[in-house]
């Protein structure tokens, strides 16, 4: 009956392998954020491909950040609009 | 054509050389050609974990500098004759064997054996791109601590850089008792975490202190838990489907059926 208890009372949040789960799954939030330069290059050429398909952009002002904040990670991405194109021009491909 | 397979954990200490050998030797006694490979280079191990210290004249960078062949330089081990050991060198460092050099090293010893397994040394540098640069297929290794589980995930990551994908998991010097109390991380919590595929648990054991003062593998002992732990984790990397054994020797389970005996 005691050791039963016991059990239940070590299911409890506070118990040191549930701090640690939740300590490292935190940790690794941040851990797996990190891009390499390369990727992050790959990712800004594909992103102008994609967006220059409905609208100019200045390609040399263009921003992708990964950003870490606390508990989240944010792809932040600043892309200066030139003009904006048809939609019905660019859609006709289809 | 043999399979070659990187073991390997990031941090030190977890028993990536203790795991290599037993798992070649668990291979090897169920009849399967095994090479084994020490890439640590300059921190030589799996010789005296394995009781083959004495017998070594040419090691890896033997090999690959061509001083030797690499029959000459290939140990066989006394008590399985299908257990032979690629010995790592003493004297020198990373930089002796290069990438390239390991890729042409796995490909012909992959020609010759089932089982090619190469013992990764800890760390993520020169080392380690080495020892994963002729693998096709990984063994993430770890135990239940907040460092080594850490270190386990980078190196998932790092092994997918390499396109060497879906590693399996195994977890050691698991403690039971310490997991039951609450005040280890358990084997649901772990896979949770890295969201992997597990492979095995190795109970935390004596007995594998015993064994590797004696340089025997524990996978040979018939009666210690950690030996059939690796028995079970070597027949599910042959691909069977082995179910987890109950670690727990005063579990729940266990004390239920005592009482039932009992009577």
């Amino acid at each position: 009956m005691l050791d039963f208890l016991a059990k239940i009372f070590n299911k409890d949040s506070s118990s040191s392998s549930n701090v640690a789960k939740e300590r490292l799954q935190l940790v690794l939030v941040h851990d797996r954020s990190s891009i390499s330069p390369e990727l992050l290059q790959v990712l800004k050429t594909e992103l102008i491909e994609v967006i220059t398909n409905y609208m100019e952009i200045e390609e040399e002002s263009l921003e992708v950040n990964l950003d870490n904040k606390d508990e989240q990670v944010a792809l932040v991405a600043n892309i200066p609009v030139k003009k904006m194109k048809r939609m019905n021009k660019s859609l006709s491909g289809s | 054509m043999g399979e070659v397979i990187v073991v390997t954990s990031g941090k030190g200490g977890v028993g990536k050389t203790t795991t290599v050998a037993n798992i070649g030797a668990g291979l090897a006694g169920l009849g399967h050609k095994v090479c084994l490979v020490d890439a640590d280079i300059g921190l030589r191990n799996l010789d005296v974990v394995l009781g083959l210290e004495n017998r070594i004249v040419y090691d890896i960078t033997d090999v690959t500098a061509e001083n030797c062949r690499l029959k000459q330089a290939l140990i066989r081990d006394k008590r399985f004759n299908e257990l032979l050991l690629l010995p790592a060198a003493q004297t020198k460092d990373k930089t002796a064997v290069s990438p390239e050099e390991m890729i042409k090293l796995c490909n012909e010893l992959k020609e010759e054996f089932e089982f090619v397994i190469i013992d990764c040394p800890a760390g993520i540098e020169l080392g380690f791109k080495n020892a994963v640069a002729g693998a096709e297929s990984s063994i993430v290794l770890t135990t239940p601590e907040v460092s080594a589980v850490r270190d386990a995930d980078r190196i998932i990551g790092l092994l997918e850089a390499s396109e060497i994908f879906s590693p399996q998991l195994i977890i050691n010097r698991l403690r039971p008792k310490m997991v039951r109390a609450g005040d280890m991380m358990g084997i649901e919590d772990i896979i949770d975490i890295l969201a992997v595929d597990l492979l095995g648990v190795i109970p935390e054991d004596d007995q594998i202190v015993v064994t590797t003062n004696k340089g025997e593998p524990v996978v040979r002992d018939p009666r210690s838990m950690s030996g059939q732990a690796f028995r079970n984790t070597v027949k599910r990397l042959k691909g069977e489907e082995i179910p987890y054994m109950d670690l727990d020797e005063s579990g729940f389970l266990t004390r239920l059926r005592k009482i039932f005996n009992r009577k």
